[in-house]
């Protein structure tokens, strides 16, 4: 009579809770750590993270990020260091999200918003430039591009993996909250599981 | 019988519209008949697609279409219109004229098999309709020879598969066709057996005969004692090549089957097809063990709307049977499709076909009910213990010889 068991489950099902999101209609709130479309960040006084070291692109498996970095100009600095990301692109036709680079930046400069609705219909709008990557210099919030999805609260958290994970290496670590400022934002406190100092509130900054 | 006052040939004859002079009106609702008849089924089969996605999706915690109209009962529409904005391509190596002619031939048999299903009428009465002062059955053709007529046109729909998947000229379509055409052919002969046994009990081929007596009588799932019923459902199902008989499209292993080539309109027409065949064969079976359109009548006005009522409804729960047939149970495996047929089927079909035989014969004769049962039950036992024998002692040998193959090697 086993075989005739199967029939039972099926029936019982039609009866049970739909587990489908209607999708465009009706979203479901995004986990922390979603890989979404990359911000370049800025430090608290506007100044670009980046400092063009390539370590990035170098680690990216895709080999979608193109880097190139040139001395800040002594008038006008782009960044704290000695050089900035002269050119960066970043061609999400080939993306696959997989955070190596934010991994691998040592200054935190780049980092993934949540948004993953995008989509184009030329090549040119699928490589994001520089200009369109970074956060705005007054808010510190994400661009709105025409072609991309922003729903309210969306643009909030992008260092969310950052946040979530601690950019030392270890989310149980002691001592101080390891990520820098952003613009905007500020320092982070410390996540269930990581005790920081208490002092979070104006961390490292340049 | 009265051939000779019949000015249409007997095929047709049966029909009390068709008796006698035939003047513009009797065409005009012959006309109507079939044209309705036509419509009823497209629109059916749109609303099948429809109700066997979204019930699948119910069974699957989904949701199912729910975009194109009111809960996406509309999707069938779109994906019609879609398919006939398909490119339309026919493969170099394929035989034309058979490839485009293929998916006609399994459309048409399953246009064709609705029109001997009496869809309602009233048959506590004579089973007609009277509509402007004719009066008619309510189904489009009522041939003498109707479930034979359904037998052949079945038949005739696996060359529609087997062509389409011969003239693809490629090779999962051609597995899939060879596969269709040995199932389809080993399952139409536990079908007709189930089938035989209703002509015994009803003593008719007529349809809307078979209807008339299983409401005058009992109907005849219960009359030919269930297990020709059983018998007919599992072999309409492997006919129809459905779940859990879809070997001919098993896309695990071949693509798609017989229609892999097919693309656009002619696609859209094998799809048309099989969903149609659902439709028919959930009639048929309701019309030959069901009684049809019988039922209570519930209201003195629109009387003969409870018959077509009673008749979607019966088939209405068919349909959710072959719906929920196919979210349950996972597809057989070939030889195990070949065993239900030849080794269970075949014989339990054949053995109560004769034992239904007898018991007729025995009422002929007037001998006693109890001792014809007892006799037929025990040569029937007897028949099945030497099946069985011989199978497995076929089984034996087969393993043997293997194992002696091995040895060698």
């Amino acid at each position: 009579m086993g075989y005739f068991r199967g029939f039972a489950v099926t029936f019982h099902k039609l009866f049970e809770k739909r587990v489908t999101t209607s999708y465009p209609r009706q979203k479901r709130a995004k986990p922390a750590r979603l890989h979404g479309r990359h911000v370049l960040n800025r430090y608290e006084d506007g100044m670009e993270k980046c400092i063009g070291c390539e370590l990035c692109a170098g680690v990216c498996p895709a080999s979608c990020i193109y880097v190139r970095g040139a001395d800040n100009p002594d008038d006008a600095p782009v960044s704290p260091g000695e050089r900035y990301g002269f050119v960066y692109e970043i061609n999400y036709l080939r993306c696959i999200h997989c955070d190596l680079c934010v991994e691998a930046c040592p200054t935190e400069a780049i980092t993934e918003s949540k948004l993953f609705e995008f989509s184009f219909t030329n090549r040119s709008d699928a490589i994001y430039t520089r200009a369109e990557l970074l956060v705005d210099a007054e808010t510190g919030r994400p661009q709105r591009l025409p072609w991309e999805d922003w729903r309210d609260g969306e643009d909030e958290m992008t260092s969310a993996w950052m946040r979530a994970t601690s950019s030392s290496g270890d989310a149980t670590y002691s001592g101080r909250v390891a990520w820098s400022g952003e613009l905007g934002y500020g320092v982070r406190p410390p996540e269930v599981g990581q005790s920081g100092d208490g002092d979070a509130t104006d961390g490292e900054s340049a | 019988m009265n051939l000779v006052t019949l000015p249409v040939p007997l095929v047709l004859a049966a029909d009390p519209l068709l008796d006698g002079a035939i003047g513009f009106s009797i065409v005009c609702i012959v006309l109507v008949k079939v044209v309705v008849a036509f419509t009823l089924l497209l629109i059916s089969v749109m609303l099948m697609v429809w109700f066997e996605r979204k019930l699948l999706a119910d069974m699957h915690n989904r949701i199912g279409p729910a975009v194109a109209g009111p809960f996406g009962i509309l999707q069938t529409l779109a994906d019609g219109i879609k398919l006939f904005f398909k490119e339309d391509l026919v493969p170099d190596r394929a035989d034309r004229v058979v490839f485009k002619l293929a998916p006609y031939l399994s459309l048409v048999p399953a246009f064709l098999v609705f029109a001997i299903v009496p869809i309602g009428g009233d048959f506590t009465g004579d089973g007609t309709v009277t509509w402007f002062g004719e009066r008619t059955y309510l189904q489009v053709a009522d041939p003498p020879v109707g479930v034979l007529f359904f037998l052949a046109l079945s038949s005739v729909a696996v060359y529609g598969v087997m062509l389409a998947g011969w003239s693809s000229g490629s090779k999962y379509p051609l597995l899939g066709s060879v596969r269709a055409s040995a199932q389809m052919i080993s399952y139409e002969a536990a079908l007709g057996l189930a089938i035989a046994t209703v002509f015994l009990t009803s003593g008719s081929l007529s349809t809307h005969e078979i209807v008339a007596r299983q409401v005058s009588g009992s109907w005849n799932v219960l009359a030919t004692g269930v297990v020709p019923f059983l018998v007919f459902l599992i072999a309409g199902t492997a006919e129809l090549n459905r779940p859990p008989f879809d070997l001919v499209e098993a896309e695990q292993e071949l693509v798609g089957g017989f229609h892999t080539e097919y693309s656009s309109l002619r696609f859209s027409l094998f799809f048309l097809a099989e969903f149609m065949n659902v439709i028919t064969m959930s009639a048929i079976a309701v019309t030959l063990f069901l009684g049809g359109p019988a039922g209570p009548v519930l209201t003195d006005t629109l009387g003969w709307v409870w018959p077509v009522f009673w008749f979607s409804l019966k088939v209405f729960v068919f349909l959710f049977c072959f719906v929920w047939l196919r979210a349950t149970l996972p597809r057989f495996r070939y030889d195990q499709l070949m065993d239900l047929g030849w080794k269970v089927l075949i014989p339990v079909a054949l053995g109560w076909f004769l034992l239904i035989a007898t018991m007729n014969v025995a009422d002929d004769l007037g001998w006693p009910v109890l001792p014809v049962v007892l006799v037929g039950v025990a040569v029937l036992v007897c028949a099945a213990a030497l099946l069985t024998g011989a199978i497995d002692k076929a089984r034996y040998d087969r393993l043997a010889e293997s194992a002696d193959e091995e040895a060698e090697v």
